[in-house]
């Protein structure tokens, strides 16, 4: 009888495998491109990439980007070229992790990590800083106080980026690639994208495991 | 037959006891309430296939305390446009009837304290039954004027919603009562699990029918889902107690919830003979107490599972079930029971005496009788809304 199938289907649920998880002490892996809190690159050298071009907070959606521009000083470069981002900040209480910023920057100095995690108790925590947002030297985001962090979660720093991007780099001119990490190297290629440049070969593909959407 | 503690005159100590009596059955309403918020989540859970509330306390027991605590420390806000003095009486018509209406279910035999005799229920007033009712009338009115007094749209549409759905499906309620009141012979609730000890439930003495309306009829009494019309979100934000917040929406959530579980005892206490049960002399008055808590356990979460499984009735549905499919249903089977019973009595053909050839006799009876019934009661209603109808085509294909 039609009346009693539904309480057969909503009963055979108890018996079922759940299909959420108990959040805060299990989690899902996260998808590959998960769009995540900023970081500011480097390159392996130390030097910041960002050079103040005020592109990302000219294309920010959601205006939350603040980046003041400066000449670098003669004596103590801080990023290769003319200038750099003295002043960087992002206002999370208002991005909307729409990866506009990433695209618009010419040398993927900012990128999107897989941190969402980060519930501050004071509004000024919400911005984020220059100094906040920037890689160590290892490759690997600073950790703030109120970022929830779990094991591995430092490999997925500067997460997806755009892989046709010329990163400076005349090897990278008309492929469609990983470009590298400071510190993790490069990605293996995925589908549809080509393996023969130089980067992608060079890279040691074990350092970078773990991000996939394999099931842990 | 009253109480025996008042059997022998009023003394301190019966007082005492009287208000023990009071004190456990509020605390064991409250415990009971929020244990039974926490099982619906967790069970409602399972039929879903999610894991539910799992934070607070082992398997999230504590989270409807912590719920509690939390909604007691929110700001109590009253709207400008809010007739202040019933805003504020509202919740507790609400709240109150809820726990007084569970006063007079029976959860056990006689037990004595300190020499005195007295049944394991708050009271067993002569009137019985009819109190219970006349809580629950009285609960419409903490929904009516809370709605009426929040001075805003939502809740008033939300109230006027639940007064006519309580109002509807009280009548179908009260016959399908009247029903067990008529074999009992009594209106005390005591006397009403008693009749039906140990194995006399009326669940088969009456016919299955009458506990079914009174399942279907008291779900929509206390606005449980498939019957929350009152506060369907999508339609009216929450209701009746939109604009409630702090202690006083606490208060209507409370409410709700123990109404369940009053429901339910009701249930328990009028067609699925209460606290009786096997008999085991082994700690002989404790058995009691645990048959009835197993069958409410039972039946709430039953409740849980038609919440889980029905999708919420549309309006003009819920007004045809209760007016056209339950009331004349109700009424059919106690006129049914009326005539067995007087039949019975007056030694008619069909009464017990007459030996089982009788039983065609009664089938053919009743299958007639039923027949003209619905019958004349299917045509009238077919003429009433072919009427509408024509009205609606007159009006230019809008229904009025």
């Amino acid at each position: 009888m039609g009346l009693f199938d539904g309480f057969k289907v909503t009963f055979a649920q108890i018996f079922r495998p759940r299909v959420t998880v108990p959040y805060p002490n299990v989690k899902r892996p996260k998808p590959l491109r998960f769009h995540g809190r900023h970081v500011l690159n480097r390159y392996e050298d130390g030097m910041e990439k960002c050079i103040g071009c005020e592109l990302c907070a000219g294309v920010c959606p959601a205006r939350c980007i603040y980046v003041r521009g400066a000449d670098n000083p003669q004596d103590d470069p801080v990023s290769p070229g003319e200038r750099y981002g003295f002043v960087y900040e992002i206002n999370y209480l208002r991005c909307i992790h729409c990866d506009l910023c990433v695209e618009a920057c010419p040398t993927e100095a900012i990128t999107e990590s897989k941190l969402f995690e980060f519930s501050f108790t004071d509004r000024r925590d919400a911005i984020y800083t220059r100094n906040e947002l920037l890689v160590d030297d290892q490759g690997i985001p600073k950790k703030q106080p109120w970022e929830d962090w779990r094991p591995g979660d430092e490999r997925n720093t500067s997460a997806w980026m755009r892989a046709t991007s010329p990163n400076g780099s005349a090897a990278y001119e008309g492929t469609v690639a990983w470009s590298g990490e400071l510190g993790f190297g490069v990605r293996s290629p995925e589908h549809g994208q080509s393996t023969d440049n130089p980067a992608a070969a060079e890279a040691d593909p074990s350092t970078i495991e773990g991000h996939g959407d394999e099931v842990h | 037959m009253g109480d025996p503690l008042y059997a022998h005159g009023i003394d301190l100590a019966v007082v005492l006891i009287t208000i023990l009596k009071v004190l456990l059955t509020f605390v064991f309403l409250l415990v009971g309430v929020l244990l039974y918020i926490w099982w619906e989540r967790k069970f409602i859970s399972d039929l879903q296939n999610r894991i539910g509330p799992d934070r607070a306390g082992p398997h999230g027991i504590l989270q409807s305390l912590a719920d509690g605590i939390k909604v007691f420390f929110k700001e109590d806000l009253l709207p400008a446009e809010a007739d202040r003095r019933i805003y504020r009486l509202a919740p507790y018509l609400a709240a109150v009837p809820a726990f007084t209406a569970f006063a007079i279910i029976p959860i056990g035999d006689r037990i004595s304290i300190a020499g005195h005799q007295t049944y394991l229920q708050l009271a067993n007033p002569p009137i019985g039954v009819l109190f219970l009712l006349a809580m629950s009338s009285i609960a419409v009115y903490g929904v009516f004027l809370a709605g009426w007094s929040s001075g805003s749209k939502y809740p008033l549409l939300g109230s006027v919603r639940a007064s006519a759905q309580m109002i509807s499906y009280e009548a179908a309620m009260s016959i399908a009562i009247a029903s067990v009141v008529l074999i009992t012979g009594s209106l005390t609730t005591r006397d009403i699990w008693v009749h039906q000890h140990t194995w006399n439930w009326n669940l088969w003495q009456l016919g299955v029918v009458p506990f079914l309306i009174y399942l279907v009829a008291a779900t929509a009494e206390v606005n449980r889902p498939p019957f929350d019309l009152v506060e369907a979100e999508q339609e009216l934000v929450g209701g009746y107690m939109t604009e409630y917040a702090g202690v006083r929406f606490a208060l209507y959530y409370l409410a709700e919830f123990m109404n369940t579980i009053t429901v339910s005892a009701v249930a328990v206490t009028l067609f699925l003979g209460g606290p009786s049960g096997p008999h085991i002399s082994f700690l002989a008055p404790l058995w009691p107490v645990v048959w009835f808590f197993l069958k409410l356990f039972l039946f709430v979460s039953a409740y849980v599972w038609l919440r889980a499984t029905l999708p919420r009735l549309r309006y003009d549905q819920l007004m045809d079930l209760g007016w056209k499919r339950l009331i004349p249903l109700a009424l059919f089977w106690l006129l049914l029971v009326a005539a067995l019973r007087i039949g019975d009595d007056a030694n008619w053909p069909w009464g017990a005496h007459h030996g089982a050839l009788n039983a065609i006799t009664i089938v053919a009876c009743v299958a007639g009788a039923g027949l003209v019934y619905f019958g004349t009661l299917g045509a009238a209603i077919r003429v009433g809304s072919r009427r509408a109808q024509e009205e609606a085509e007159s009006h230019g294909g809008v229904r009025v």
